[in-house]
């Protein structure tokens, strides 16, 4: 690892104690978003995207709950993740964009986000890659005795990939410190996950490898919230790995060019009024925490962020072109 | 001291663990039966089991682990007890490995040595007797080094697991028996992307790696042309230089691998001699390859698959005496 510290990352992530800002990094995720496909009918962006709206509180959830030494392993659907774990957002719309000011440089592009200072590694654009990938931060973990936990995020469709039955098996016997965290958004690409998953509940996967699983409301961030909490604690602990299903859902389709016409009709309109936004905004408004106008005052802040982040975006400069060969081997004569 | 190419990959292992904490190995029964070909002997009682840690039989799950505890500052050492198990982990090391420096812009790197036993010989049937080279050398990001005995087996090793990127050391099986002259030296590195001239000769430069150095070497001794054999111990990346100023100096080169002609390293090597120009070349290039089939059991049938010095010998003085490329046995009437 070849990390320097960056303190604008880490003040990111430690805001995120505050229930105001939690509330506010989710609107930023949403803005993003919503950016990005903005940018992409504009045709700034190349290739694809997979959105994550809907999914917020998971991201900011899991965000707030964990160390920012820990590592965190993440599929492609990653913007939310990097975001939530401290990720500037022109650092994220740079990458999409394909531009030096991306995290990668614009390298990696929308698949492969990182926030290395603040432990995401680049994102997996192979499902399940990513999961015996966060069983080996959590072993160099327990070897170095860093007290860190390695947190292991994907899809619904993951958890029928062999990397996933392997990885339960091979943490759960060496009781490694990780966190198998499912985003279940009922759809594996374009496929509903009863037409894929014999089971309605991913969580019960756990228990053939000796795994608590459990089953956790998605859209609330509290509620996320405590799962984690409860999970990294036993981590930390000794006591090994927790399997936890997020129900959640994806108000996009599976990529860009997916409009979803495959959704039976209803279900987004009842999934958009458990909207995670809308539900923590009115939490924290019986909490006495917020108010009407201070929602619309965060609301008019985020979006003017974001829109400052793409002008900075859109006027910086594209890739070098010696970036095609930098950093293949660490040794730049290693070629031919 | 005459010395096992299992215990000279024992000795290295054993001596990386004792020279650098972040060294872990992880297999399927490395530690307490001590390995398949008791390459890990007794090392899993001197560092314990979560330094020498056996693994459930899931190859993408412990390659995978590998991968990540790399990625932190480990150094492991994954065994894979025959290298087509590979098959069923490859993303891990083709897709995640290779690509982490280059996505994560030198922030993160690997560095991970995933050895296996490899290649053919001894009856193991077609589907644990490959080399399998192929998979690793075509993609950018990987290293991947053969040993051909006891001296460069402890040597490479020492220098892969050093490396601060993934390195494949591909150890012949049939080699793992075999004893060697080799004085340890735990100074010793045999450096990646060097090769090694073994034998000098003017008439021809024969390029071999693995296994089928023996081959070379006893062809040699029994061939009247005089052969510069050159071990190639790094498949990639691969030595240039000692390749172009050895053809250079007998005009003729000729590879000798235990690969498939249409997949195997040698068509690499013969075009990148070609780019420097026919000038210097008496005769047409050649290769002595497996042929594109997979590996039969029957005994008298994988000897005539695999490459021997009598038929490496021939090869070798018709196309010295003609400067015309010789036929390949199986184009050749059967």
């Amino acid at each position: 690892m070849n990390i320097k510290n960056e303190p604008e990352a880490v003040r990111r992530r430690e805001a995120l104690k505050d229930r105001i800002e939690q509330l506010r990094r989710m609107i930023e995720i949403r803005a993003v978003e919503e950016r990005i496909q903005a940018l992409f009918s504009e045709g700034h962006i190349r290739g694809s995207t997979h959105l994550a709206n809907g999914q917020e509180a998971v991201a900011v959830g899991i965000a707030k709950e964990i160390n920012f030494r820990d590592v965190v392993t993440c599929t492609y659907r990653g913007h939310s993740h990097a975001l939530a774990l401290g990720a500037s957002p022109e650092s994220i719309i740079g990458e999409i964009c394909g531009r030096s000011i991306g995290c990668a440089r614009g390298i990696g592009g929308s698949m492969h986000l990182m926030a290395p200072e603040v432990g995401l590694l680049p994102t997996f654009a192979i499902v399940g890659a990513g999961i015996p990938v966060a069983c080996g931060a959590a072993l160099a973990a327990k070897v170095k005795k860093t007290g860190a936990i390695a947190v292991a995020i994907f899809g619904d469709g993951a958890t029928n990939i062999g990397a996933f039955h392997e990885s339960l098996n091979f943490a759960s016997i060496k009781k490694l410190p990780v966190i198998f965290i499912c985003e279940n958004n009922l759809y594996g690409e374009y496929t509903p996950i009863q037409l894929s998953t014999p089971i309605e509940n991913i969580a019960i996967r756990g228990s053939s490898y000796g795994i608590e699983g459990r089953i956790v409301d998605g859209q609330d961030i509290d509620a996320v919230a405590t799962s984690i909490s409860d999970a990294a604690q036993k981590a930390r602990e000794g006591e090994g790995p927790t399997l936890l299903e997020m129900k959640t859902y994806r108000f996009s389709g599976h990529s860009r060019s997916d409009p979803a016409t495959y959704r039976p009709p209803g279900e987004l309109e009842n999934w958009l009024k458990k909207d995670p936004i809308k539900l923590f905004s009115s939490n924290l408004i019986k909490e006495n925490l917020a108010s009407l106008e201070l929602l619309e005052q965060i609301k008019i802040e985020v979006t003017r962020k974001v829109e400052k982040a793409t002008q900075k975006v859109l006027a910086s400069s594209e890739p070098l072109e010696s970036e095609i060969l930098n950093h293949v081997y660490e040794n730049a004569e290693t070629k031919l | 001291m005459k010395l096992r190419m299992r215990q000279a990959v024992q000795k290295a292992l054993d001596d990386s663990l004792a020279s650098d904490e972040n060294v872990i190995i992880l297999g399927e029964d490395i530690g307490a039966a001590g390995g398949a070909f008791k390459a890990t002997e007794g090392l899993m009682e001197k560092y314990g089991s979560l330094r020498v840690m056996d693994t459930p039989i899931s190859e993408m799950g412990f390659l995978g682990a590998g991968v990540g505890a790399a990625i932190m500052g480990l150094k492991p050492v994954v065994e894979m007890m025959f290298i087509e198990f590979v098959g069923v982990a490859l993303d891990q090391l083709t897709t995640q490995a290779a690509t982490m420096r280059y996505l994560s812009r030198g922030k993160f790197s690997v560095p991970l040595v995933m050895r296996a036993s490899a290649s053919a010989g001894q009856g193991f049937g077609c589907q644990h007797s490959q080399t399998l080279d192929h998979w690793f050398r075509g993609t950018p990001g990987l290293k991947v080094v053969m040993p051909s005995g006891s001296r460069s087996a402890y040597g490479l090793l020492r220098a892969a697991i050093e490396d601060p990127d993934p390195v494949i050391v591909l150890e012949p099986r049939i080699l793992y028996g075999v004893r060697e002259e080799f004085d340890v030296d735990e100074n010793y590195r045999q450096p990646l992307g060097k090769a090694e001239i073994i034998r000098n000769g003017e008439d021809v430069t024969l390029v071999t790696a693995g296994a089928m150095t023996s081959i070379a070497k006893a062809a040699a001794e029994i061939c009247p042309a005089k052969i510069e054999i050159i071990d190639l111990l790094s498949i990639w990346p691969w030595d240039s230089k000692t390749i172009f100023e050895s053809a250079r100096k007998t005009g003729r080169i000729v590879t000798l691998e235990e690969s498939q002609a249409a997949s195997g390293w040698g068509g690499d090597i013969i075009s990148k001699v070609l780019e420097q120009g026919l000038d210097f070349l008496k005769a047409p290039p050649h290769r002595i390859t497996l042929p594109d089939a997979p590996i039969p059991y029957n005994g008298k049938l994988e000897a005539k698959y695999l490459p021997s010095p009598n038929y490496v010998s021939k090869q070798i003085a018709a196309l010295v005496s003609t400067n015309v490329a010789p036929k390949n046995w199986w184009n050749e009437k059967l």
